[in-house]
């Protein structure tokens, strides 16, 4: 909401600059977005007079102007606007004049015909299409009368105003009013505030006789109306105009403006209804029944709900409570008689209608956060009496009521020992009773304990920590001490699981793969692909996007839409790992859980390439490297294996395997398949995934130490040639199996299948090592196992030792 | 020429040839030839037999004196012959030593997770537990139990991915508070806990929005817990971040969990506080919400409002990466581009 400075210092002696203001706000009440002086940019901006005007010879619509701006001479202006007239007051930009936008007016000519300057819309000179009358909303404006020429108009417009644009909270609705800041200001700056009073002056018939009220008061719970007659419908006094679109409202008449400005000072929503189109005299406040439809005054038509709380007369809805009128009473040119209507809503309603039908106005703004309940007689006393000022209204005599629930302050205990333990300060009772003085709370001090009544119109404070804020914010935040908080010693320390969660990812960074942080919500076939066990997805009630509207079921395909996004900016080379949840959900059930994961995804080549390092292309040993370095890193206890899985639909079929620790599935590793890397739009890229949650509660190995035995080992190589199908782990399960007590390692050191081997067959080479812990090894007990493992793999294996 | 004189002589031949010498093929026949068995010093000491038996030993020791010098002279000329050969070729073996280094693949911690830990390791260290909790949440723990029963104005300030009615995305990591303080047991001592995770709003991604970022939840709850204890834990927090240049003030705001509610700025570390377009001339910048529990908030846990009481804070890894870093795009943080991913590799 956009308060006005200048209206805030005719209340208040106040001496400090906009700015200053707006940050004491800000510290002190509430958010405040911007300070705006609407005149600041502009310059050479005056008021001129038409003196004369003959059309433009080379044109249908523009108008060659002699306009006295107050120099020795008239200038001459060439105008376009359709409305422009000799005898007019208007707005004359300058040559060297400087508009909205920062754009800058020049001596031109406009066909052939020389302008000394610009006459302007309020548009050009920065208003708002939203708050410009309606009658100037296509041309030119027209000051009034008494402007002289020559003047800058900026004074005339309301343009040397300083704008503060409050962002109020949701509880402070007391704030969207020129009075709840005033209230609020006076505390602040600590000086008595004294607010306008209403004097209504009222005559002609008791309104009893022309209208009676039949209110719900469980929708309205206050419900008033006042009648004025006689009224005479004309645009309103300047002052009233500056107002209203200064506060971003836009003037319409008399009788309309009188309404949002009392709605701006009191902030009390108020409508004025054309008397004369009621049907009947009675006025009813009810919900909506089914079917029924309201024209609002934005000329949208709005099938009612049964929720909406309507007003009716004795025909049809007319308004819709507390959001907008309807279009059927409002008021014109040719109004005579006005009901003046003040209520309070019930909040709620108010709220859901709003949303329901999309119209979010100043009106259901301040319904929802609560109207000043102690205030509505007030605010409707003093619209009628500006009706009556502005518009020569009669007023009618007396109030029709229709409801008068008026709630019971709220009267909250405090200590002033409660104030200083929870501020953390030595406030006295003085400055305490002093501060809640202030803003208008009355306090009555027994020893340590206070009772404290708060205003009606402090909706926002019903409990002791609701006052310990008003008395920190006056005080000043600033003036808190800083301290840290003392007591029992506790222990800060991460669980098992954190420290393992971290481990993962440093050791995966050391293991050359980036962090990534990908999207959870997912598209549904993303959602569903790479599945490492059976789920339903889980789907958003009312997503954004498709994009983001299931929750996913795996990690692969946030990297893989990763890698996407890189190859499109051609990053080729990219290697990424994600740690996070994956959620499972069981049919029959809404809520899923949530399953920690850790996955990788590497495209191009792992090790950069370099002057002196070639690009060598990532394949699936080399992601194996990773993984089975990774799990060493997290001690897993029980044997990690390898199985060939050829089942996955996204993976490729002949280059996938599950990891298996102890025989238990944990995740898997390979190449995704050709036909969903097309899909990605990536290159060939492999991948894995592991169930970090069973990696967390897997047992692990407590001491991976082994004494480094003193006496030497001996190595012995052996080559073999075995059919293709024969695996690696077939040779060394065996070599293992029959190796002999002093085996110590097998290690594969040269794998061949080409033209030196016959077809059908590969050879695989081997290492071994053999050492006795205990005693120096003698070549004997070496020849002697070595002779035996070799048979046992010619008779079992077939293999060809060569 | 008496024996002392052929000595001398030798001595002087010797160490000629010995500085004469070009390489060690040189100085070792140099030594075969003058102190060999078949030279010249063996056989003058042989004609000591000759000699008057008070000469021998004077002759024997000047004999000895001179096979050690040029013992001597041979092993120094040996070692500069080598030594001249190693800096030869070490000489040969130079290299452009600005050519670059070899890369190595290194991974980095994705940015936003290394703030994350920033902060868990300075609260870790001060006594807080570091809890995580669902992603996906009850209605009753993110907003019920934290004073925004249905129908709650305030639930309009956030726009939330709902599953079912019950069942939602969680919007905030507050809901941690509300799940712990069920569960604690205050006889054991205070409840002091973070819990980063990830949350969810209902927005369309732009430059500063995110329908999925990061939060860390802070709680402090126990029989003593005071506004300036929060304003010092954030001023803690404030300098582990950004440096101890750094100012904290609050500011006056409304959440339906806390009473009092704070915003919290810091000094705007673009232009230290003078006022920039960064800053919006203010001089600072808003990083955090915070206040004082609600008692209603402690009650629906189960706690008593009139025993214990603490603060509790909400901070955003993303708007802190964005603000330290500059980065203007929080979508940037999401899509992985690895150009952007390893740039953050500042470790200590």
């Amino acid at each position: 909401m956009n308060i006005s400075y200048n209206w805030i210092k005719e209340y208040l002696d106040l001496d400090v600059s906009a700015t200053d203001l707006a940050e004491k706000i800000e510290r002190t009440s509430v958010e405040v977005d911007s300070v705006v002086r609407p005149a600041d940019g502009l310059k050479k901006i005056v008021v001129g007079h038409v003196n004369s005007l003959v059309a433009h010879p080379d044109s249908d619509h523009l108008h060659i102007c002699e306009v006295d701006v107050g120099d020795d001479q008239p200038s001459q202006i060439v105008c376009g606007a359709p409305n422009v007239a000799a005898g007019q007051n208007v707005i004359v930009a300058l040559p060297g004049s400087r508009i909205a936008n920062n754009v800058k007016i020049k001596r031109s000519k406009m066909r052939g015909v020389e302008s000394d300057g610009m006459i302007c819309s309020l548009q050009e000179i920065g208003f708002s299409e939203d708050v410009v009358p309606k009658e100037y909303a296509d041309g030119i404006y027209v000051l009034p009368a008494d402007a002289q020429p020559g003047e800058p108009v900026f004074g005339l417009l309301g343009m040397d105003d300083s704008l503060i644009d409050l962002d109020v909270t949701p509880n402070r609705g007391d704030m969207l009013s020129l009075n709840g800041t005033l209230r609020d200001l006076a505390a602040i700056y600590d000086q008595p505030v004294k607010l306008d009073q209403p004097a209504v002056k009222e005559t002609g018939e008791a309104i009893a006789d022309q209208l009676t009220l039949h209110v719900d008061a469980a929708l309205a719970p206050q419900y008033r109306m006042r009648l004025v007659r006689d009224l005479k419908i004309a645009p309103s006094p300047m002052w009233l105009q500056i107002r209203l679109w200064n506060a971003g409202i836009r003037p319409i008449n008399n009788v309309v403006d009188v309404t949002n400005y009392i709605m701006l000072k009191y902030g009390q929503p108020l409508h004025a209804f054309d008397y004369d189109k009621f049907t009947g005299q009675d006025v009813y406040v009810r919900t909506a029944n089914a079917g029924e439809q309201l024209t609002t005054l934005d000329e949208n038509d709005h099938d009612l709900d049964p929720k909406d709380i309507v007003i009716a007369d004795g025909q049809a809805p007319i308004a819709l409570a507390g959001v907008m009128g309807g279009l059927s009473t409002a008021i014109t040119g040719q109004t005579h008689t006005v009901a003046i209507e003040a209520a309070v809503f019930e909040h709620d309603h108010i709220r859901k209608a709003a949303q329901r039908h999309h119209l979010h106005t100043d009106a259901s703004q301040r319904f929802e956060r609560g109207v000043n309940q102690a205030g509505v007689q007030d605010a409707l006393d003093a619209a009628a009496q500006l009706m009556d000022e502005l518009a020569s209204g009669a007023v009618q005599t007396g109030t029709a009521v229709g409801s008068n629930q008026q709630p019971d302050p709220a009267v909250i205990p405090l200590t002033l020992t409660h104030v200083n333990a929870v501020l953390g300060m030595d406030l006295k009772q003085a400055q305490v009773t002093h501060i809640l003085e202030s803003l208008g709370f009355t306090v009555a001090v027994d020893g340590d304990q206070m009772t404290v009544t708060v205003p009606i119109r402090r909706n926002d404070i019903h409990i002791p920590a609701d006052l310990l804020e008003e008395i920190a914010r006056i005080y000043g935040y600033d003036n808190i001490p800083v301290t840290l908080p003392t007591g029992r010693m506790t222990q800060g320390r991460l669980t098992p699981a954190q420290r393992l969660m971290r481990a993962t990812r440093h050791s995966l960074e050391a293991l050359g793969l980036n962090q990534a942080i990908s999207y959870a919500l997912t598209t549904e076939d993303k959602a569903k692909m790479f599945m490492m066990r059976e789920s339903v997805p889980t789907k958003l009630a009312w997503p954004m996007s498709v994009d983001h509207a299931v929750l996913r079921m795996n990690l692969i395909t946030g990297l893989l839409d990763d890698l996407a996004y890189n190859a499109a900016r051609k990053v080729k080379d990219v290697a990424l790992y994600e740690q996070g949840r994956v959620f499972y959900r069981e049919d029959g059930t809404d809520r899923p859980s949530e399953e920690e994961h850790i996955a990788g995804a590497i495209t191009g080549t792992l090790m950069p390439q370099a002057w002196n390092q070639p690009a060598q292309a990532v394949d699936f040993y080399q992601v194996k490297g990773i993984v089975a370095a990774y799990l060493q890193d997290m001690a897993v206890n029980g044997e990690v294996t390898y199985v060939p899985n050829q089942e996955m639909p996204e993976m490729h079929p002949g280059r996938t395997a599950d990891i298996l620790v102890h025989g238990h599935r944990i995740g898997y590793l390979g190449e995704i398949h050709p036909t969903i890397a097309k899909q990605f739009k990536i290159g060939t890229t492999y991948v894995f995934e592991l169930n970090l949650q069973a990696i967390i509660e897997m047992p692990k190995q407590e001491n991976q130490y082994d004494v480094i035995s003193r006496y030497p080992a001996i190595t012995r190589d052996i080559a073999m040639l075995v059919d293709d199908e024969v695996t690696n782990e077939q040779v060394v399960n065996l070599i293992e199996k029959r190796g002999g007590a002093y085996l110590q390692s097998v290690k594969l050191f040269d794998v061949y299948a080409g033209v030196k081997v016959p077809k059908g067959k590969k050879s695989l080479a081997y290492t071994l090592t053999y050492q006795d812990k205990h005693a120096t090894l003698v070549d004997d007990a070496v020849n002697q196992a070595f002779a035996k493992v070799t048979k046992r793999l010619e008779d079992e294996l077939g293999a060809e030792i060569r | 020429m008496s024996l002392k004189e052929r000595l001398t002589e030798l001595q002087q031949k010797g160490l000629a040839e010995i500085q004469k010498s070009q390489d060690l093929k040189d100085v070792n026949q140099i030594r075969v030839n003058l102190l060999g068995k078949k030279g010249p010093i063996t056989e003058v000491l042989r004609g000591m037999r000759d000699l008057e038996a008070e000469e021998r030993p004077k002759v024997g020791a000047f004999a000895n004196e001179v096979r050690d010098n040029l013992t001597a002279a041979l092993a120094k000329r040996r070692e500069d012959l080598e030594a001249a050969v190693l800096n030869a070729r070490l000489a040969k073996e130079t290299i452009d030593v600005t050519l670059p280094g070899t890369p190595v693949a290194k991974g980095e911690p994705h940015v936003i997770q290394q703030i994350i830990d920033q902060i868990e390791d300075l609260f870790l260290g001060m006594g807080y537990q570091v809890l995580s909790g669902p992603e996906v949440e009850e209605d009753k723990y993110n907003f019920e139990m934290m004073n925004l029963p249905k129908n709650h104005p305030a639930r309009d300030m956030q726009d939330t991915f709902y599953i079912t009615k019950e069942i939602l995305m969680r919007t905030q990591t507050s809901p941690m508070q509300a799940r712990t303080l069920e569960k604690h047991d205050f006889s054991q001592g205070p409840l002091k806990m973070i819990s980063p995770g990830v949350v969810y709003r209902r927005d369309t991604d732009d430059p500063t929005h995110s329908h999925q970022f990061h939060q860390v939840e802070g709680l402090v709850i126990d029989k003593h817990v005071t506004m300036a204890d929060l304003k010092g834990t954030l001023q803690v927090l404030a300098h582990e971040l950004f440096g101890d240049k750094f100012d904290v003030r609050l500011r006056p705001s409304y959440f339906p969990f806390t009473e009092p509610s704070v915003e919290a700025d810091i000094t705007c570390f673009n232009c230290g506080g003078k006022g920039c377009k960064v800053c919006k001339n203010t001089g600072w910048i808003e990083v955090l919400g915070a206040g004082m529990v609600h008692p209603n908030v402690l009650k629906m846990a189960g706690v008593d409002p009139d025993v214990y009481g603490g603060f509790a804070f909400g901070v955003g890894p993303d708007r802190f990466a964005m603000l330290k870093y500059g980065v203007d795009d929080i979508r940037n943080f999401y899509l992985n581009d690895v150009r952007f991913l390893t740039q953050f590799t500042k470790k200590g």
